[in-house]
C-alpha cells in the first residue's frame, strides 16, 4: 500500500499568502457569526493589517534569501527568492493603498460590509501566489483565484450598467486567456515532460528538441494568455472599457496589483522556465513592445475620459516593462521589477484623486471637470500634478529614475532601437498628461465647491506624492533592493 | 567658507529662497521681497565663485560628488571651469534683472518660486559635471517654464507652452539615449560599474559613425533649445505669448544653455569626429544668421523679432563653436554672455513698453521717439550692441568669431559677414518704423521710463558698455577652458 506524502513546506516562503487567505476567510467567519452587516471599518482594518502583515512578511524572507539564498519549497512548485519577495512586497504595499481609497469610496456609496475587503484579499492573494509560483499549475491557479475574485470586483458597483457590463466583458475575455494560458501549459508539458519552471528550463537546456514546434506553440499560447493580463497591444481591446467601467477603486486594483502578480508570472515563466528559448520569442516580444508602446501612447492623447487616458498609458507602460524583460538579463529584470515599484503607488495615488473627483456613482470622470481643480484644492491639484508628471517621466520623480532603468538595460543589452521606440512613446504620451495637467491650473469652473477629501484618501494621496518625490530624488534604496530581485535561476 | 561648498550653495540659495517666498505667500509683497533678495544673494556667490575660481589645468575646479544610486551610475556631481562660471554668473544677472524689471502681482509668490527655481536648475545645468545629472535639469528647466506660461501667459500661451514643452522634451530624448549608450560604451571598455560622469565618458573611443551618430542625437538637444534652424521654430510663439520675466529668461539664459550644450557634449565630448560634422554645422550656422535677419525683418511684433533676431545671433554662437578655432570659440562664449546682457535689456524695454500699451506689434507702433525718448534710447544702445558698434560688448564677440572662422572655414566666415550687415538691417529697420516718424495720436500721452524702471537697466547698459570696451577679465577667464576644449579636437582644416 502506497502513502501520500504531503511535501514539505517552508511557512516563511507562503506566510503574505496565509495572512491575505486567512484574513479574507477570518472576514467571511466574522461576517456568518455577527448579526448586523460589519461595518466598513472593521472590515478595513482587518483587510488593511493582513495586507501589513504581508508586507512586513517579506522583510523576513528577504533576510532569510540574502542570508540563506533562495529557496523553492512545496515540491518545489513555490519559490521564495528576490524577485518574490519584491514584487510580493510591491503587491502588498500597494493592497494598502487600493484598500484605503476603497474605504472611503465605500462610504460615499454606501457600501457596508465585508464583502469587498474579501474579495481585494482573495485577488490580492492570487496575485502574491503568481510572483512565487515555480510551477505552470500553480500559475494557472494564481490566475484564476485573482480572475475570478476580479470578476466580482468589477462588478461591485450593481447600481452601475457600467460596471456589469464590464465585468462581463472582462469575465468572457480573462475566460479565453485562461484557456488559452493552460493548453499552452499542457503544450509545454507535452513537449517538456514537466510543469515546473526550473524543470522546463533544465530540460531545455540539457535536450535539443528535434521538433520543437509543441514547446513553441504552448509558449506562444501562454505568452498570449499574458500579454492579455498585462494588457499588451494587441490583446489590450478591453482595457480601456474596463478601466472605465470597473469602479475606480477597482482601476486602481487592477493597475497596480493585477499588474504586478500578471507581471511576476510572465518573467518567471518566460525567462525563468523558457529563457533558453529567447531568440524564439524574442522577436515576437519586440512587436508586442512596439505595438504597446506607440499604441498606449498615441491613443492616450486622444482620450477625453480620466479613467480610460489612464488605461491607455498603462498600455503604454506595459511597453517600457515588457523591454526591460526582452532583454533577457538579470539587469533588464531588475529594471521591469524597479519600474513596477515605481509605477504602482504613483498610479495608486492617481486614482485615488479620479476616484475622489468621479465622486458618487463614477459620475465625473470627463478630463473637463478636472479644469481648475488646482484653484478648488490646491494641495490635491498639486498632487495630481506631480503624480501625472511622474507617470510622464520628468527627472526628480520616480517616473523618471523607472524609466531610466528601462532605457539603461536596455542599451545595455545592445539594443538601441528598442530604447529609441520606448522613449518616443513616452514624448508622445508626454501631451496626453500635460494636457491634463494644464487643465488642473486653469482659472475655470471656480464656482465649482472644492472636493472633500476624507482622510484614508488624503493618506494615500500624500504617502504617493512622498515617495514618487523623494525616491525620484533619491532612488538608492529602491534601486539596490530591485537590483537583488533576481529569480533563482536564470538561464 | 570652504571653497566646495559654493557651488552645493549655488544650487541651495534659489530653492530655499523659492520655499520661503512659498511660505510667505500671504503677506503682500514678501515673497517678491525674498525672491530679489535671494536672487541677489545668488549673483553675490556667484561673484565669490569667481573671485575663487582658479585656472587649474584641466580647467574644473570646486569639484564635488556624491553616489546616489549605483545601480543605475545616478550621481551628484558638480564642478566649474571657467566658461560654466560665466554662465552662473549670467543665470544669476538673469533672474535678478527679470524679478526687477518684470514684476508681475498676479499670485506673486508662485511666479518668483517659479523663477528661483528655474534659476537654480539653470545653475545645475551649468555646474553638472556628470552627463546624467546634466540631463535631469536640462529636463527639469520645462517644469519652470512650462508653468509660468501656462499660468502667467498671454493669449495662446497654452498652446505655446505645450509646443515649447513638447519640442523640448523630444529634442532632448536622443540625449538621455545618446549618454546611456556612452555609458554602457565606457562600461564595456573599462569595466567597473556604470558611470555618466563627464571626465570618464571622455576617455570612450566610439567609431566615426557611432560617434557622428551621438553628436547628432546631443546637436538635437542643444538645436532645439539654443534654437538652429531648423529646429527654432518653437521660439518664436513661444517669447510672444510668455509672461515679460519667462519671456527674458527664455531668450537670454536659457538659449545659452543650448549652446552651451553644445559646446561642452558635442564639441568636447567628441572631438574626433568634429571634423566630419563641422560643415553641416557651419551651414546651418549661416542658415541661421540670414533667415533669421531675414525673417526679423518681416516679424509681426517686438517679441518674435527679439525671436527671430536671437536665432541669427545664437547662429553666431554656433559658428563660432562650431568653427574648431580657439579665438572663435572664446568668441562664441563671450557673445553667449553678451548676447544674454543685451537680450536681457531689449525684452526688459519691450517689457516696459507693453506695461504702457498692451500691444507691441510693429505695424502699430509708430513715432514713439516723441513721447518716450529715454526708452527709445535704451532701446538704441541696445540695438547697436546687436549690430556690433565698437565700443559695445556685442562688438568684440562678433569679431572674435568671425576672425576665428574665417582662419578655419574662410567661406563660411563670409557667408557669415553679410548676417552682421543683415543685422544693421533688420535692427535699423524696426527701430525707425517703432520710433521714428509722427507718433499716433493714442500714444502721444505715453509716459516715458520712470526712475525706478530707469535704475534697473543702467547695471545692464553699464555692463554693456564695460565689456565693450575692457572685456580681458572675462576672456582671460575663460580662455584656458576653451583652449582645453579646441586642443582636443581633431584639426580639420577645410576650406
Amino acid at each position: 500500500m502506497t502513502t501520500l506524502h504531503a511535501p514539505a513546506i517552508n511557512y516563511l516562503a507562503i506566510l503574505p499568502f496565509l495572512f491575505l487567505t486567512g484574513a479574507a476567510l477570518f472576514l467571511l467567519f466574522l461576517t456568518a457569526l455577527t448579526k448586523n452587516r460589519l461595518s466598513t471599518k472593521v472590515s478595513s482594518t482587518v483587510a488593511v493589517s493582513a495586507a501589513l502583515a504581508g508586507f512586513v512578511a517579506t522583510f523576513f524572507q528577504w533576510f532569510e534569501i540574502n542570508h540563506h539564498g533562495a529557496i523553492t519549497t512545496a515540491s518545489h512548485a513555490i519559490a521564495m527568492d528576490g524577485f518574490s519577495a519584491v514584487m510580493t512586497a510591491s503587491i502588498c504595499s500597494s493592497l494598502v493603498f487600493a484598500l484605503l481609497i476603497a474605504h472611503d469610496w465605500q462610504g460615499r456609496e454606501r457600501f457596508n460590509g465585508a464583502e469587498y475587503q474579501m474579495l481585494a484579499l482573495l485577488a490580492t492573494s492570487g496575485s502574491v501566489l503568481m510572483t512565487q509560483a515555480n510551477d505552470l499549475v500553480l500559475v494557472f491557479l494564481g490566475l484564476e483565484i485573482l480572475s475570478i475574485a476580479l470578476y466580482c470586483l468589477i462588478a461591485f458597483n450593481r447600481r452601475r450598467l457600467k460596471s456589469s457590463e464590464s465585468s462581463m466583458k472582462y469575465f468572457l475575455l480573462g475566460g479565453f486567456a485562461a484557456a488559452i494560458f493552460i493548453y499552452g501549459a499542457a503544450l509545454t508539458y507535452g513537449a517538456t515532460g514537466t510543469t515546473n519552471v526550473l524543470g522546463i528550463s533544465y530540460f531545455l537546456a540539457a535536450n535539443h528538441l528535434l521538433h520543437p514546434g509543441l514547446l513553441f506553440a504552448g509558449g506562444g499560447l501562454m505568452m498570449v494568455a499574458f500579454a492579455f493580463k498585462v494588457q499588451a497591444v494587441p490583446f489590450h481591446f478591453w482595457s480601456p472599457d474596463v478601466y472605465e467601467g470597473a469602479p475606480t477603486p477597482v482601476t486602481g486594483f487592477h493597475a497596480s496589483i493585477v499588474w504586478g502578480g500578471a507581471y511576476a508570472a510572465m518573467m518567471r515563466v518566460m525567462i525563468g522556465g523558457l529563457g533558453t528559448q529567447i531568440d524564439t520569442w524574442r522577436p515576437i516580444f519586440f512587436g508586442l513592445i512596439v505595438l504597446s508602446c506607440l499604441v498606449g501612447a498615441a491613443f492616450a492623447i486622444l482620450q477625453g475620459n480620466a479613467k480610460r487616458l489612464l488605461a491607455y498609458s498603462s498600455v503604454s507602460h506595459s511597453g517600457f516593462i515588457l523591454l526591460g524583460v526582452w532583454t533577457g538579463t538579470a539587469a533588464g529584470l531588475s529594471a521591469s521589477a524597479f519600474y513596477v515599484l515605481t509605477y504602482a503607488p504613483v498610479v495608486l495615488g492617481s486614482f485615488a484623486i479620479v476616484a475622489l473627483v468621479g465622486g458618487v456613482g463614477d459620475a465625473n470622470h470627463e478630463l473637463e471637470k478636472y479644469r481648475g481643480l488646482a484653484r478648488r484644492n490646491p494641495w490635491i491639484g498639486a498632487s495630481l500634478a506631480v503624480l501625472l508628471l511622474s507617470q510622464l517621466g520628468v527627472p526628480l520623480t520616480v517616473g523618471f529614475v523607472g524609466k531610466f532603468s528601462v532605457l539603461s538595460a536596455t542599451i545595455n543589452a545592445g539594443d538601441v532601437y528598442g530604447a529609441i521606440v520606448a522613449i518616443v512613446s513616452a514624448c508622445i504620451a508626454a501631451f496626453a498628461y500635460l494636457r491634463w495637467t494644464t487643465g488642473l491650473f486653469a482659472d475655470e469652473n471656480l464656482d465649482t465647491p472644492p472636493l472633500v477629501v476624507p482622510w484614508a484618501s488624503r493618506v494615500v494621496i500624500t504617502l504617493s506624492v512622498i515617495y514618487a518625490i523623494v525616491f525620484g530624488i533619491d532612488p538608492g534604496l529602491l534601486t539596490s533592493i530591485a537590483s537583488h530581485a533576481s529569480l533563482i535561476f536564470q538561464p | 567658507m570652504h571653497a566646495s561648498l559654493l557651488l552645493p550653495a549655488l544650487l541651495l540659495v534659489p530653492v530655499l529662497g523659492a520655499v520661503a517666498a512659498m511660505a510667505n505667500r500671504a503677506k503682500d509683497g514678501a515673497a517678491y521681497a525674498i525672491a530679489v533678495t535671494t536672487a541677489s544673494i545668488e549673483l553675490v556667490l556667484s561673484f565669490v565663485t569667481a573671485g575663487f575660481y582658479k585656472n587649474t589645468t584641466t580647467g574644473f575646479d570646486f569639484s564635488s560628488s556624491h553616489v546616489l544610486s549605483s545601480f543605475l551610475g545616478l550621481r551628484y556631481s558638480v564642478a566649474l571651469d571657467g566658461i560654466s562660471l560665466l554662465m552662473v554668473i549670467l543665470s544669476s544677472i538673469t533672474v535678478l534683472f527679470a524679478l526687477l524689471g518684470a514684476r508681475d502681482r498676479r499670485r506673486e509668490a508662485a511666479y518668483v518660486s517659479w523663477q528661483l527655481l528655474l534659476l537654480a536648475v539653470t545653475v545645475g545645468c551649468f555646474v553638472a559635471h556628470d552627463l546624467l545629472e546634466f540631463f535631469v535639469f536640462f529636463e527639469l528647466i520645462l517644469i519652470p517654464c512650462y508653468f509660468m506660461m501656462t499660468q502667467w501667459g498671454g493669449a495662446n500661451a497654452k498652446a505655446a507652452a505645450m509646443k515649447f514643452f513638447l519640442y523640448t522634451f523630444t529634442g532632448s530624448a536622443g540625449m538621455l539615449i545618446g549618454s546611456i549608450y556612452l555609458a554602457v560604451q565606457h562600461q564595456h571598455e573599462f569595466g567597473g560599474a556604470i558611470t555618466f560622469d563627464y571626465t570618464a565618458l571622455q576617455q570612450v573611443s566610439t567609431s566615426a559613425t557611432v560617434g557622428v551618430w551621438l553628436f547628432v542625437a546631443f546637436a538635437i538637444a542643444f538645436g532645439v533649445k539654443s534654437p538652429i534652424w531648423p529646429l527654432h521654430t518653437w521660439s518664436p510663439s513661444t517669447y510672444a505669448a510668455a509672461p515679460t520675466a519667462a519671456g527674458i529668461e527664455l531668450s537670454a539664459l536659457l538659449s545659452k544653455l543650448g549652446a552651451y550644450g553644445l559646446l561642452r557634449f558635442g564639441v568636447a565630448l567628441l572631438p574626433t569626429i568634429q571634423h566630419d560634422v563641422r560643415p553641416v554645422m557651419l551651414t546651418l550656422a549661416v542658415i541661421s544668421i540670414l533667415y533669421g535677419s531675414f525673417v526679423a525683418c518681416t516679424a509681426k511684433d517686438l517679441r518674435r523679432f527679439i525671436a527671430y533676431s536671437s536665432l541669427a545671433q545664437m547662429g553666431f554662437v554656433t559658428l563660432g563653436i562650431m568653427s574648431g578655432s580657439t579665438i572663435g570659440t572664446e568668441g562664441a562664449v563671450l557673445l553667449m554672455f553678451n548676447h544674454g546682457v543685451i537680450t536681457l535689456g531689449v525684452f526688459t524695454v519691450v517689457g516696459y513698453l507693453e506695461r504702457r500699451r498692451q500691444n507691441v506689434a510693429l505695424g502699430d507702433l509708430r513715432g514713439l521717439q516723441g513721447p518716450m525718448p529715454v526708452l527709445a534710447g535704451l532701446f538704441t544702445v541696445f540695438m547697436l550692441a546687436t549690430m556690433g558698434l565698437p565700443g559695445l560688448n556685442g562688438f568684440i564677440s562678433e569679431y572674435l568669431i568671425l576672425i576665428g572662422a574665417f582662419t578655419t572655414h574662410t567661406w563660411w566666415a563670409l557667408a557669415g559677414t553679410v548676417g552682421v550687415v543683415g543685422s544693421a538691417v533688420y535692427w535699423l529697420w524696426a527701430y525707425q518704423r517703432a520710433f521714428h516718424g509722427p507718433v499716433a495720436s493714442a500714444d502721444a500721452g505715453l509716459s516715458d521710463v520712470s526712475q525706478r524702471e530707469r535704475l534697473v537697466l543702467w547695471p545692464i547698459v553699464a555692463i554693456v558698455v564695460a565689456l565693450g570696451v575692457f572685456p580681458s577679465p572675462v576672456l582671460n577667464r575663460i580662455a584656458p577652458s576653451v583652449q582645453h576644449i579646441t586642443a582636443s579636437e581633431t584639426p580639420g582644416v577645410t576650406k
